[in-house]
């Protein structure tokens, strides 16, 4: 992205006042880029109007492929490539193969969820992260709105909007990428 | 403590109306006719009753399998009754707070205790002889040509202090002490519950905290014995050495399922409107992973003996898995306990919807009989056994008696531990 983005920032001290802030900001028809805060608050994804997030699909398809990785593993060597026999067994013993698949199967939900999140949350080692306020990880809890996102609307009224809200500060922050 | 939103009415009581009633019976009466018949069939010899059991020596007599059957649900829902009792004893030493509202269901689950005690102890002494090999004196003569030197070994486990083969006096003091703590423990819990009603205070949740948590010592060694004592003696050279867990976990599983069924049956009469759907997703949550547990503790039973090889241990599985009766049923056992509630109960919503909840919570307690029937059937009835209008009468039957005493003492008490000092944190519980 090469521009600059320009933000309106609300400052809030308390988290219940920032929950009631994103409800009436939202119904006064301002998009919010996002929320920051130094620690999780309970239901601010639901007042953010945030979808369910999909992770847990991405976590059941990578599990599903971890079974059929093992299973054909051990199908593969146990038949066709050095086939066996171990306690009398067939070569192709199905019984015995279920630990190991159930724990490429675990294995595999776990790699593939933290790297699908690393991704989608923009995790990346050599990510530089947008820094909107540095007390954010400390004491402060900031809603950021992208002006250009809202350009319907006038910078002034936003402002009017977070302060009446129950910011402390609104401020204003631009990035150059 | 003032509510300001929610004004619920705590002093609700569940009404057992002739309704309800009505409709239970007209189950139990089904499933009694479907026992008659059974049985007549069976008496006119229907099935394999002229053939004979191959190894015992004995005739096979149509009421063995009157007395498996009688057997398979008094474990069965002993199980269901007793787990009501330990769940209610977990939140407490958990001091859990989202299942404030739903305790007292669990709870009177146990009302089922004192008539389980009975109806187990008085079948032992009819049925015993035709259900336990162990039972035969001629197993421990050591002149006799059926003298069997394990289980002589392992008689002193049955007949201590008697002489083996004479009176299995150490079995039923076990059996006894069993119910008798499991009932004192269950009105112990009782009195507290209605003297807390009465009189509030925090004082009688820390009184129950304290039974609870001697309960749950009590019931760790307990339930695992009477597993081996009431399922695992049945083939009596055999063991395992999880098969206490594993009877524990199948339970369970079946007493969670009727919780969760309870409950939801109770929001659709109106009752515990504090009860949302985040509750639900609770109780779901449980039926899906200890489904998984029972599955991982079949599994490890299983695997281990088919690995090893040990003809001792391999018989249990032989028995079940080439046999024309059952070997279909361990994979129906499999199907309905891991499979279904694995796959239905995954997603979030099937554990907030009661639609998906009620279907799985009710296949699993047929599901979990049909366990309980693989333990105990090989064993004592052999190719004899099998699914029939017998297996499914006296399963209606006791289910609905079950269902009818539950209900019964639900109605007795509040249905809501209205100065339960958690109900707070319960009605605020989101996820």
């Amino acid at each position: 992205m090469e521009r600059d983005t320009h933000f309106v920032l609300g400052v809030y001290e308390d988290e219940d006042v920032l929950l009631d802030a994103v409800k009436q900001v939202r119904s006064s028809g301002v998009k919010i880029h996002e929320v920051y805060s130094p620690y999780p608050v309970h239901g601010l994804e639901h007042v953010l109007g945030y979808k369910r997030s999909r992770l847990p699909i991405a976590a059941f398809l990578f599990g599903m492929l971890g079974t059929s990785l093992a299973l054909t593993m051990q199908f593969y060597m146990m038949k066709f490539d050095w086939p066996m026999i171990i306690g009398g067994k067939d070569y192709a013993a199905f019984p015995d193969f279920i630990p190991v698949s159930f724990e490429m199967t675990v294995l595999l939900a776990a790699f593939g969820m933290v790297g699908v999140f690393m991704v989608s949350s923009n995790l990346k080692p050599w990510a530089q992260p947008r820094i909107f306020d540095v007390r954010i990880t400390d004491d402060k809890h900031v809603m950021a709105i992208d002006i250009a996102n809202n350009s319907a609307m006038d910078q002034e009224k936003i402002k009017e909007i977070l302060k009446s809200s129950g910011a402390t500060e609104v401020n204003n922050k631009s990035f150059d990428e | 403590m003032a509510h300001e939103v929610q004004n619920f009415n705590l002093d609700q009581k569940f009404d057992f109306t002739p309704g309800i009633k009505k409709s239970i019976m007209t189950v139990l009466l089904i499933g009694a006719a479907l026992l008659v018949v059974g049985i007549v069939l069976a008496m006119m010899g229907g099935g394999h009753a002229e053939e004979g059991a191959e190894a015992g020596g004995h005739a096979f007599h149509w009421y063995q399998r009157l007395y498996a059957n009688i057997w398979i649900n008094n474990v069965y829902f002993t199980g269901i009754a007793i787990v009501g009792v330990f769940f209610f004893a977990i939140q407490y030493a958990a001091q859990a707070g989202w299942s404030a509202p739903i305790t007292r269901v669990m709870l009177a689950f146990g009302n089922w205790l004192p008539i389980a005690a009975v109806l187990m102890i008085v079948t032992f002494f009819v049925a015993g002889h035709d259900l336990f090999h162990w039972w035969h004196a001629e197993l421990f003569d050591k002149s006799s040509p059926e003298y069997d030197k394990i289980i002589d070994g392992k008689g002193a486990f049955f007949y201590w202090p008697m002489e083996k083969g004479t009176f299995p006096i150490f079995y039923i003091v076990r059996m006894v002490v069993f119910f008798g703590f499991w009932v004192f423990f269950f009105s112990k819990f009782k009195k507290i519950a209605a003297a807390e009603d009465q009189l509030g205070g925090t004082s009688h949740w820390f009184k129950m905290r304290s039974w609870s948590a001697y309960f749950l010592v009590f019931f760790a060694v307990s339930s695992s014995i009477s597993a081996w004592d009431w399922v695992m003696s049945i083939d009596t050279h055999w063991f395992s050495t999880l098969f206490g867990w594993y009877v524990f976990s199948s339970w369970f599983v079946a007493g969670l399922s009727a919780i969760t069924l309870a409950v939801i049956f109770l929001k659709g009469k109106g009752y515990l409107e504090m009860v949302n759907e985040n509750h639900v997703h609770d109780l779901g949550k449980f039926v899906f992973g200890f489904s998984i547990f029972w599955t991982y503790l079949w599994f490890s039973q299983f695997l281990l003996i088919y690995y090893a090889n040990i003809p001792e241990e391999t018989v249990y599985f032989v028995e079940r898995l080439t046999s024309d009766v059952y070997g279909g049923f361990i994979f129906v056992n499999i199907a309905m306990n891991f499979v279904l509630p694995f796959l239905v109960l995954m997603t979030r919503d099937a554990k907030r919807h009661g639609v998906f909840l009620k279907l799985v919570c009710t296949l699993l307690i047929v599901g979990h009989w049909v366990d309980f029937f693989l333990m105990v059937q090989p064993g004592t009835l052999g190719h004899n056994g099998g699914v029939g209008l017998m297996e499914v009468g006296m399963f209606l039957v006791y289910g609905s008696a079950v269902a009818l005493v539950v209900l019964g003492g639900l109605a007795k008490g509040n249905l809501i531990p209205k100065n339960h000092p958690m109900l707070e944190e319960s009605y605020q519980h989101h996820i």
